[in-house]
């Protein structure tokens, strides 16, 4: 990058700083997590839409060759 | 930084997710078919005993989307979504690996991490909780099953992480070859004892007999089995091999400092 002030050869130099960085990180975990849980785990052993199916039944082949526990 | 870092890493969990749909879709899906086929076949077969025997047949219930649309839509947009999230958090962990692991050039630290994440994610639990096609896991156990996965996900994820760290904390007394051979021992054996204590499942649907005990419904299919799990392995294979690659190069241009300009257009 051209920001960076020093070029070295040493490898991976960067430590990430800053809180707003860790903002995104976090929120980025999170949503990736939220993801995993509708992809992975909704309507089957949890449902936060009560007993609505809909999510499950789409991606029901996915679920199981995810590896996940399905009914 | 963290921004171009994530979006590269979700750009990559996409590009992984639509092979490993391409490749569920050829390879996996017909064994998904086969299972489902066998599950309707079965469900007929017991419920003639259940009439033969005068008990009340189990009601079907009626699914909103059709195969054509799960084992197509819904796969592709299961592991799509499943490759975009684990692209996220792929890019999450590499961006806190950086800094923190020495000297291992972007590209060799990419391939690291998404390694761990096949790991950690997928193959260790895997190892206690194999993948199972429709037609087998009870509906009673659905949420045992749940829990015991996920707890099976978190455990390894966070053994993973600790033995990243004491790898790291053990390299200047011992050497990296030796500590890493130590902080691997640590993490089977930790593991090893976590999947010692968590209780199993198994049920994979037996023959099913009718009073006399004859046979009158054929068992799970073995080899459907054992090319569904098979396939599953080689879909999450497909998955993080490709969110390394993928991811490699992006961070070499994005973190190595003095290439040419001509590299960065590339």
């Amino acid at each position: 990058m051209s920001s960076m002030p020093h070029p070295t050869t040493a490898a991976t130099p960067l430590v990430i700083p800053g809180s707003k960085a860790v903002l995104w990180l976090v929120g980025t975990a999170l949503l990736a997590i939220a993801v995993y849980y509708f992809v992975g785990v909704d309507q089957g052993a949890w449902s936060v839409f009560g007993n609505d199916t809909h999510i499950h039944e789409l991606v029901h082949d996915g679920r199981h060759f995810l590896g996940f526990p399905c009914h | 930084m963290e921004k171009q870092i994530i979006w590269r890493g979700i750009l990559a969990g996409a590009i992984g997710g639509v092979f490993a749909f391409v490749f569920a879709r050829i390879f996996a899906e017909p064994q998904i078919q086969r299972a489902i086929d066998y599950e309707e076949g079965r469900d007929h077969a017991q419920s003639a005993l259940d009439q033969a025997t005068g008990l009340a047949a189990a009601h079907e219930h009626a699914d909103p989307f059709s195969r054509a649309v799960q084992g197509n839509i819904g796969l592709g947009i299961g592991l799509i979504l499943f490759g975009v999230a684990m692209g996220a958090l792929f890019a999450v962990a590499y961006a806190l690996c950086l800094g923190r692991t020495g000297r291992v050039r972007p590209r060799t630290l990419a391939l690291l991490v998404a390694g761990g994440g096949f790991l950690g994610i997928y193959l260790v639990p895997f190892l206690k909780y194999p993948a199972n096609p429709p037609a087998i896991g009870h509906e009673d156990t659905i949420r045992e099953r749940g829990t015991f996965f996920l707890l099976m996900v978190t455990a390894s994820v966070l053994f993973l992480v600790l033995t990243g760290w004491l790898g790291r904390r053990l390299q200047p007394r011992f050497g990296t070859w030796n500590a890493a051979l130590i902080a691997g021992g640590v993490f089977v054996a930790a593991t090893a004892i976590v999947m010692l204590a968590l209780p199993s499942f198994s049920e994979t649907p037996d023959a099913l007999t009718d009073t006399t005990g004859r046979i009158v419904f054929s068992g799970f299919p073995a080899d459907v089995l054992s090319h569904f799990r098979l396939y599953s392995v080689g879909a999450q294979l497909i998955l993080w091999g490709a969110i390394g690659l993928v991811f490699a190069p992006m961070a070499e241009r994005l973190l190595s400092p003095g290439k040419p300009a001509a590299a960065v257009s590339v």
